[in-house]
């Protein structure tokens, strides 16, 4: 045996090593021109689905005027159709609310995203960022941005017809800094989301099918996120709770924001604390992924 | 690609060193109880898969690596290119450790697998394309110089708009080798390349890597299940079987060595009962004065002359018997036959 070859490759393999790195530490300006090209490359590709986009949208608009009958129906039962409040909401409020929420979901949410990567570790295709020059999170990210890019603009139109339909719910425009806050506060849902489903579908390297495991988070989120309807209306542990999870950013703190529920001089703290939940979940992703890795060069492949 | 400096244009592209994988295959218990005893204690079988192979590959070489099913071949490719960590023993690939998995050493290896696709299924190859440009960061005039050249070697110049979705099988496979080779890998692994291809797409595909060889040097090792992807491009076979390499050098090396037998073709003046012909070996096919037999190595002076005393003989041929089938008797051998190499000695 040669003694420039190297010897067994457990002693030096850890987590921390750079190999398949999550991050890429050189160039990093060149790493992100990269992933910038890759994100341009994919709005074509997803381009290419633009009508299903539209079709989509304009589907998931039905539900949602059974939703607002549902809710003016609420409000009746409880006789506060015209003034009064539930949880602090007034009916308009809640339904700009259910409404907002939908924009909120436009960036967080991540159709496939944990069941693809799940799917990609079963089927092999994960070989593609060992073999190539490329990292899975970075890619996959700047993939699910150029998703997000291509979507929103193709439903911005019929999105802006559905709210000026629904005009009248609303108070009128927040202020500029409140719109501001706004704007960042789904552009950090969008990281939040991603690397929250990311996370989950690393577990596809220990479990060979996480599909129901991954409805089950689905239906669980609906309600977590405040899709369904605002914390608000909950017992006040349970909003407080809720509060201080990181899935509210996938849904109820967007809308929040919009609707001047959150106070003013608490914008810049409570948008720093959906940053590190972005942050905190991308570490974690990033960790499991490197923890499976090592599972999946040892084990099989 | 400026932080790493190779040593690579001395040495070989390939060197191994007892390079072994074992895997821990759980076994599944039998019925309901058996699933329910495996929740709390697990049975587990190990699996030799690759057992102590060593080899080195030289620059420009084309290697057929062959086996049956199950022989190893795919777990020592995905060794090779740094897919999975081996149980031990040692390899360089391209002056690297593969499982390091260094950017620079992945920006000079492709591995294609047969069976797999990389492209963007609805979308022209040419986008595909494009994204392999952004992932190997490389510059617009040689990306383009290389997928010109490799267009027009595959002859897909043409298809190269059309959504990847409606080229044929063929096509397809020569999309994915263009898009394995833009980057200019010095090293090519394929897995069944031709896999389910028919006739004609593996002429071609088989033409455009020979010729791609010639004009860029790239080093290769290919799995095949198909002897004529092998006999076409490699002057090199390595054989492996339960893990084990048990045979390393030319391809008509390997009928010299596991083939105790030669194809002797008869031609008679007149027709002949088949049953005499039955002393000298096995009669593979008889028809009228035609007689084919089958000759143990060592015999076959003795036989022939036999023949040519006792027969009247307007023409014979001397044949070895396909390469195909003495692959297929290798393959079939159980292990123990192969556990030391003498009784391989050619004669």
């Amino acid at each position: 045996m040669k003694p420039t070859l190297s010897s067994l490759p457990f002693e030096q393999a850890d987590c921390s090593d750079d190999s398949g790195s999550v991050w890429p530490r050189a160039s990093f300006l060149l790493e992100a021109g990269k992933y910038g090209r890759i994100l341009r490359i994919a709005l074509v590709e997803r381009l290419a689905y633009r009508l299903d986009f539209i079709l989509s949208t304009l589907l998931r608009f039905l539900p949602m005027l059974t939703t607002i009958l549902l809710w003016l129906a609420v409000y009746a039962g409880a006789g506060r159709l015209s003034e009064g409040e539930l949880g602090g909401f007034s009916l308009n409020e809640m339904i700009s609310y259910l409404l907002l929420v939908h924009i909120s979901r436009m960036f967080s949410s991540m159709p496939g995203l944990a069941q693809g990567i799940a799917r990609d570790i079963r089927d092999g295709n994960l070989k593609k960022y060992l073999l190539q020059p490329i990292s899975l999170l970075p890619y996959l990210l700047a993939y699910r941005a150029a998703h997000k890019v291509a979507y929103i603009t193709m439903t911005a139109v019929p999105y802006a017809v559905l709210f000026f339909l629904c005009r009248d719910f609303f108070a009128g425009w927040p202020s500029a800094p409140v719109l501001l806050a706004y704007a960042v506060s789904l552009v950090l849902g969008f990281l939040v989301g991603f690397f929250f489903e990311a996370a989950l579908g690393m577990l596809g390297f220990w479990f060979l099918e996480v599909s129901s495991f991954l409805y089950v988070v689905g239906t669980l989120n609906f309600f977590l996120s405040g899709h369904m309807f605002p914390f608000d209306l909950l017992p006040a542990t349970f909003a407080h709770i809720l509060k201080n999870l990181p899935f509210q950013y996938l849904a109820y703190f967007p809308a929040a924001i919009f609707l001047n529920k959150v106070p003013q001089d608490m914008l810049f703290s409570a948008l720093a604390t959906e940053a590190a939940w972005a942050i905190a979940l991308a570490l974690l992703a990033g960790w499991l992924y490197r923890c499976g890795l090592r599972r999946y060069s040892a084990y099989g492949g | 690609m400026t932080t790493v400096t190779t040593p690579l244009d001395a040495g070989p592209i390939i060197e191994t060193h007892g390079l072994t994988k074992i895997y821990r295959v759980y076994q599944k218990q039998e019925g309901l109880l058996g699933a329910i005893r495996g929740l709390f204690r697990r049975r587990y079988r190990e699996v030799r898969a690759v057992d102590g192979i060593s080899f080195r590959i030289e620059p420009g070489e084309i290697v057929g690596f062959l086996g049956p099913n199950g022989a190893g071949k795919t777990t020592t490719l995905k060794m090779l290119s740094g897919l999975i960590y081996p149980t031990s023993g040692t390899a360089r690939v391209l002056g690297f450790v593969p499982w390091e998995r260094a950017n620079a050493f992945r920006r000079q290896l492709a591995l294609v697998m047969g069976q797999k696709n990389q492209l963007w299924w609805d979308l022209p190859a040419a986008d595909s394309f494009a994204l392999h440009r952004a992932i190997y960061s490389l510059p617009l005039d040689q990306f383009e110089q290389t997928l010109d050249e490799l267009t027009e070697l595959f002859g897909v110049a043409h298809l190269l708009r059309q959504p990847v979705r409606e080229l044929s099988l063929g096509e397809r496979m020569k999309m994915e080798l263009i898009a394995a080779l833009l980057h200019q890998p010095r090293l090519l692994l394929l897995d069944e390349p031709t896999i389910g291809l028919d006739v004609v797409a593996q002429v071609s595909i088989r033409r455009c890597l020979r010729e791609y060889n010639r004009r860029r040097g790239v080093t290769i090792l290919l799995t095949s299940h198909y002897m004529k992807d092998v006999e076409a491009l490699c002057e090199r076979v390595m054989v492996i079987r339960h893990g084990q390499l048990i045979y390393d050098g030319p391809l008509a090396g390997i009928i010299e060595q596991f083939s105790q037998s030669k194809l002797v073709k008869l031609q008679l003046a007149e027709e002949a009962d088949p049953v005499p012909f039955r002393r000298y070996g096995e009669v593979v096919h008889a028809d009228g004065p035609l007689i084919e037999l089958r000759v143990e190595r060592q015999r076959l002076p003795e036989v022939l002359a036999a023949i040519l005393d006792h027969h009247r003989v307007l023409d014979l041929n001397v044949q070895d018997p396909p390469l195909e089938q003495v692959i297929a008797r290798v393959f079939e051998e159980p292990l123990a036959a192969h556990e030391t190499d003498s009784q391989l000695t050619p004669v």
